[in-house]
């Protein structure tokens, strides 16, 4: 009966303590005639969202079901009450109807991509802002339809210029066809591809190749291999070992073909060694110690880096420094042609590489490429000058044309 | 007739590719993701080439009794042993696998030891071509110089404007001469996939009519 009545009062004494320090955590409101302002009901719904539009979006899969929304944020959004929690979308297939509920956007969005159309459909689009509690008013838009694109409006430009670079080059290809002289400048890592194989075959040492790490649907590795093919020839005619080693199963097999083939040309079938196109990894770092060992091993005096490369390069050129070959290389990679620069001998520069063909074959119809590709730069000079007077004018219109997506 | 199946192929397939840019349709993006598709395969199966001629290449030397043989016979305890842990060993792909581990524990620091040997020979060669000898050397050596202290907090607390020029450098003079190379790069790739398109190019093939 004791131990009962304890308990009861330690019950009690307990609730008193629970129910004075919830007293204290709420304090009763001073009768002031006004409720404090968090206690307003909020029944007034938020300001609408405006100006909303709904056009087909055009991407690059384009299946005509994607429609995009944009709107005017209410300016209880950001600013005003600030109550907004988000924007209700709304579809429907009439105009006299809100229709289905799309989506529930969080506040602060002002777009949404409905990728849910039926192309051709035409739909009627409304967006209503809420606060939790209340709806606002709505903004409309429609009919609008997805469809099918047959073409990126936004790229015309890109269109346009290519095919006045096409026209350039094709053009330029005709005339030196017909025998005219055109010059080009005179390229030093060019020229000194023919030097560097010389001065292997006096020293009785291989030649190495590295068409870098690029896969075969790299442009760089495609030029690089159209360059192989030359110094393919040069090691041919002096009967010089060429190593080349590859990162990729595809580039070795067409390295194979373009060496083979360029030792025929030459007509020393018989020097061409299958053994010297060798794969050796795909992994970066572990092609990149698989090639610094052929430099350290069978000693090279001419090593070629051309190509696409990356981290790699400086691993690659550092060594053949070091081992005291005669290096040029070439990359249209920018981030790797301050490294070649300081450590290679000769260095082709961005285009140079893809000029490389044309200047070591000196075939009227490539050398075309290289004017068309010069006049292109001479336009597209002017382009971003004119871009720039336009745009200080406040004429933005040229230079959004540019623009694409 | 055998150059003028693999030009035809390489210009239509060459033409498909530039056009599909332009065209936003559905269809004509599932058929250039099948092509990308095909790429994938095709390079899946020539991957079988690859190991072939190292096989091969390596072989020789073990043949041959060549001097440096030792690395040719660590590559085929490597090859085969990695061949073997993948093909025998259920869920090699596990975490704790032997496979795993291999490749965790022996290929990963290996070349992490190759990268790391990046920063010795960005010394070493920095050392080279900051030698002031000539007058765009010694520029070469002021800039780099800017840039570098520029990058560091001892650079903000020798003077507020160091981190300004370093940013002036790479985002005027730097990005200048980068996009400069990148328009030539850029009008250099067109010109040579229209060569190649049409045949003009042909080295790439091993030459030849």
């Amino acid at each position: 009966m004791m131990r009962a009545s304890l308990a009861v009062l330690s019950v009690l004494i307990v609730a008193l303590s629970c129910g004075w320090a919830s007293a204290q955590d709420d304090p009763v409101p001073i009768e002031t005639g006004l409720a404090p302002p968090d206690t307003i009901p909020d029944i007034l719904p938020p300001a609408p969202a405006t100006d909303l539009t709904a056009v087909d979006l055009v991407d690059n899969d384009d299946a005509g079901d994607k429609i995009e929304l944009t709107w005017t944020l209410s300016p209880d959004d950001a600013g005003g009450m600030r109550d907004v929690t988000g924007y209700y979308l709304w579809r429907s297939e009439s105009p006299d109807a809100r229709g289905d509920t799309l989506a529930l956007v969080v506040a602060g969005t002002s777009s949404f991509v409905d990728d849910t159309a039926v192309p051709g459909v035409p739909y009627y689009y409304a967006v209503t802002a809420t606060d939790g509690t209340s709806l606002s008013g709505e903004a409309a838009f429609g009919p609008v339809s997805g469809r099918r694109d047959w073409f990126t409006v936004s790229r015309l430009a890109v269109l346009v210029l290519a095919a006045i670079f096409f026209a350039l080059v094709l053009a330029f290809t005709r005339l030196a066809e017909k025998g005219a002289e055109l010059f080009v400048r005179r390229i030093p890592g060019l020229n000194a591809i023919e030097e560097a194989v010389g001065r292997a075959t006096e020293m009785g040492r291989p030649v190495l190749y590295v068409p870098g790490i690029g896969e075969i649907d790299n442009i760089m590795t495609i030029a690089s291999l159209t360059i192989l093919s030359h110094v393919a020839k040069i090691t041919a005619r002096y009967e010089t070992p060429l190593i080349v080693p590859t990162a990729r199963a595809v580039v070795m097999s067409a390295a194979e073909e373009v060496v083979k083939e360029a030792y025929a040309e030459a007509g020393k079938p018989d020097a061409y060694n299958p053994d010297n196109i060798r794969y050796l990894s795909d992994a970066q770092f572990a092609f990149a110690g698989a090639v610094n060992g052929i430099m350290l091993r069978e000693r090279p005096a001419a090593n070629l880096y051309l190509g696409a490369f990356w981290a790699e390069s400086l691993l690659l050129a550092e060594t053949g420094f070091e081992a005291g070959a005669i290096q040029v290389a070439g990359t249209a990679m920018v981030s790797q042609l301050p490294f070649f620069v300081t450590a290679c001998d000769y260095t082709l520069l961005g285009e140079e590489l893809y000029a490389a063909s044309a200047y070591l074959s000196r075939e009227p119809k490539l050398l075309g490429g290289l004017k068309g590709s010069d006049w292109m730069k001479i336009i597209t000079i002017g382009l971003i000058v004119v871009g720039i007077i336009m745009n200080l004018a406040g004429a933005d219109a040229f230079v959004e044309w540019f623009h694409t997506n | 007739m055998r150059r003028r199946v693999p030009l035809t192929l390489c210009f239509i397939a060459g033409l498909f590719m530039a056009v599909q840019y332009f065209i936003p349709h559905h269809n004509v993006a599932a058929a250039y993701e099948r092509l990308l598709l095909w790429l994938q395969t095709l390079l899946a199966f020539a991957f079988l080439l690859g190991t072939v001629s190292l096989i091969r290449v390596h072989y020789h030397k073990v043949r041959d009794r060549a001097p440096d043989r030792g690395f040719s016979i660590v590559m085929f305890v490597g090859l085969f042993l990695m061949i073997g842990l993948g093909f025998f060993h259920p869920s090699h792909h596990a975490p704790g696998s032997p496979f795993n581990r291999m490749f965790l524990y022996v290929q990963v620091p290996i070349e992490a030891t190759m990268f790391s040997l990046l920063a010795f020979y960005i010394a070493s060669a920095a050392f080279r071509a900051f030698r002031a000898r000539t007058l765009e050397a010694t520029l070469l050596l002021v800039a780099a110089a800017i840039v570098m202290l520029g990058r560091v907090p001892i650079g903000d607390m020798i003077s507020a404007r160091i981190p300004e020029a370093t940013r002036w450098i790479l985002e005027v003079p730097n990005l200048a001469a980068k996009r400069g190379i990148m328009i030539g790069v850029g009008l250099g790739m067109m010109a040579t996939a229209l060569k190649i398109m049409l045949g003009i190019e042909r080295a790439w093939m091993g030459g030849g009519d």
